[in-house]
């Protein structure tokens, strides 16, 4: 009887110094990420059914005219654009990181990390660095401009930079690591016995690769599909110096209202929607990474 | 974000996959056109940061057109922002940034080194914590965690704004208390969004470690503390390393959350270059762009040098 209490009293206090350790490990990164993250995330969200004030600042008087606003056609067109931006970017990544991803994996080992890491190095670099270097090649006076004029392939500069081809050129640049390394883990355990398999079977190339390549790395292109549409279409830089005012995207559109127009309300319901936006795609991503997991 | 991506690709083991035999048809295109498609993809990410680094040198105002070489725009950077010509660009943070890119890349160290610390300390607390127990809210946390890594900056930037701004008024009228912006809210926020890339990057060295190494210093007669400090810590220290680098590295990088949570006189190097970009035009820009690509270098390779030591 004795020695059973005494090992509930074991168990008991066990029980408390794991818990004590536990308090000691989660709460204070838990406490810095609900005082300074989720705090400030709920009064965004709060302040998006609020009232704007005369003077910029917020009037606690609850509204949904700020939701009812983004069907305006001039904040419409801003959402639209970066959709379609962001997936154009998404696509053309697609087109060329896929030929790299399976070029890299048909390597031999000690060259794949290389070319791996040649794709990365570029990263490493500032991201305002990497979007004025593109600035500095399309603008008027530029080297794409001043190569074309040298070569006598146009006459007159071409107006390249502050266009929405612009900033997807700088998305593009920005994010193509993001899909090639999905794809190149995907293409690297890919048997390509398979497609000799296929081959054998009497399918030609075309047909091989729709049937058996497409599917079997259809998670590294979600992926990394993924993985450059999210930053694509949160877009801040990119669009704010590649394409100014006449390619702007959602960012621009709640910096704009956030810090010119000072309105707060607004700048926060873009905010929310667009990260709504992201959280569905983000949901999407899990769902799917994890079943090829499973699989 | 991008270091998260170089880490991970350090994880990816460099061991041979099945043999490679003879090319079999792969993609439905001819293999000239996919060697191609591969030499244009590595030029077209590369060409723009080496038309960068040229012209950093060359010797003209605003032409892109080689004109001889100079070393004028280094220089001119280490005089100060007078011959940057950013006399005009007074708005906000800029003022005091104006003084050169030495006191905005000092500041950007103060703020990187100071927030990878606290961040690094929390982030490996926690990381230990979500693997190691079961308890109740853990699936909320877990989420809690991973929003500072997907939430676009843009986002994270005005919320951070907003709350500064309503906790200053909370302060000033309750305490009467009167903050404004500057290093104590830009360092708040790094350490936001770090404390999540940390986690991530400790927990994922946690989940490939054995836990017989930990019963086995326990049956040896290890306290926890004991256990944790000659077992537990030594192998995961990578991991601890290579979260705070990558905490440092997204700290100096980071533009969008410091520009809404900077106050005068701490612009940090990316607010100084943006200031630049936006309201100037001068190969100086090149020049200061040509050290940033050679300093991430460096600290790059520093860390590889470092990481395949152990």
């Amino acid at each position: 009887m004795n020695s059973v209490t005494t090992a509930q009293e074991a168990a008991r206090l066990r029980k408390r110094r794991e818990q004590g350790n536990l308090m000691f490990l989660v709460s204070p990164a838990a406490f810095w990420l609900i005082l300074f993250f989720l705090v400030p995330l709920s009064i965004v969200l709060v302040y998006s059914f609020l009232t704007r004030g005369t003077y910029g600042g917020v009037l606690p008087i609850a509204t949904t005219q700020n939701y009812a606003k983004l069907l305006d056609r001039d904040y419409f067109i801003v959402f639209r654009r970066s959709f379609v931006l962001a997936l154009i970017t998404t696509l053309v990544c697609l087109a060329f990181s896929y030929p790299v991803a399976y070029f890299i994996s048909r390597q031999r080992a000690r060259w794949r990390g290389l070319l791996v890491m040649l794709v990365i190095v570029p990263f490493w670099t500032n991201f305002l660095v990497r979007t004025y270097a593109w600035a500095e090649i399309l603008r008027d006076e530029g080297v794409l401009n001043n190569v074309l004029l040298g070569l006598h392939l146009i006459k007159d500069h071409l107006d390249l930079l502050y266009t929405p081809g612009a900033v997807v050129v700088g998305l593009i640049y920005g994010y193509l690591p993001f899909m090639v390394l999905p794809l190149y883990a995907n293409l690297e355990k890919f048997d390509h016995a398979l497609m000799e398999a296929a081959h054998d079977s009497g399918a030609n190339n075309f047909w091989a690769f729709m049937r058996v390549m497409l599917p079997l790395t259809m998670p590294g292109i979600v992926a990394g599909s993924i993985l450059v549409f999210i930053p694509s279409i949160g877009a801040f830089i990119t669009s704010d110096i590649l394409g100014g005012s006449k390619a702007m995207m959602i960012g621009n559109l709640i910096e704009r209202q956030f810090k010119s127009a000072r309105n707060w309300p607004f700048a926060s319901t873009i905010s929310i929607t667009l990260m709504v936006l992201v959280s569905i795609a983000v949901t999407i991503y899990f769902r799917i990474t994890t079943e090829a997991d499973r699989a | 974000m991008t270091t998260l991506e170089q880490n991970q690709e350090l994880a990816i083991p460099r061991s041979a996959g099945p043999k490679r035999q003879r090319e079999a048809g792969g993609l439905p295109f001819g293999r000239w056109a996919i060697h191609a498609e591969v030499i244009f993809t590595y030029i077209f990410l590369y060409a723009p940061i080496i038309i960068l680094i040229v012209f950093s040198f060359n010797d003209a105002r605003s032409s892109a057109t080689w004109q001889g070489f100079t070393l004028d725009w280094y220089k001119s950077l280490l005089q100060g922002g007078g011959v940057l010509g950013l006399g005009g660009v007074a708005t906000e943070g800029q003022q005091f940034a104006a003084q050169g890119i030495l006191f905005s890349f000092r500041n950007s160290v103060i703020v990187a080194s100071i927030s990878t610390m606290i961040a690094t300390t929390l982030g490996t607390l926690i990381a230990i914590g979500m693997e190691r127990f079961k308890f109740r809210l853990r699936g909320i946390l877990d989420i809690v965690l991973y929003l500072p890594i997907i939430i676009p900056d843009i986002t994270m930037g005005i919320a951070m704004a907003v709350f500064f701004n309503l906790g200053f008024k909370v302060l000033s009228v309750v305490f009467g208390i009167n903050a404004v912006l500057g290093f104590p809210t830009i360092i708040i926020s790094h350490v936001a969004f770090n404390i999540s890339f940390v986690a991530v990057v400790v927990r994922a060295r946690l989940a490939g470690m054995d836990p017989a190494l930990e019963e086995a210093a326990a049956d040896s007669g290890a306290n926890e503390w004991q256990t944790f400090k000659r077992v537990v810590l030594p192998l995961i220290m990578p991991g601890i390393l290579g979260g705070a680098l990558l905490a440092f590295t997204l700290s100096l990088d980071d533009f969008v959350i410091t520009f809404f949570t900077a106050g005068i006189g701490t612009s940090t190097l990316p607010l100084f270059v943006y200031g630049m970009i936006k309201f100037t035009v001068t190969p100086a820009i090149n020049a200061i762009s040509t050290l940033m690509v050679i300093a991430s270098m460096v600290l790059v390779i520093t860390s590889l040098v470092l990481q395949n030591k152990r």
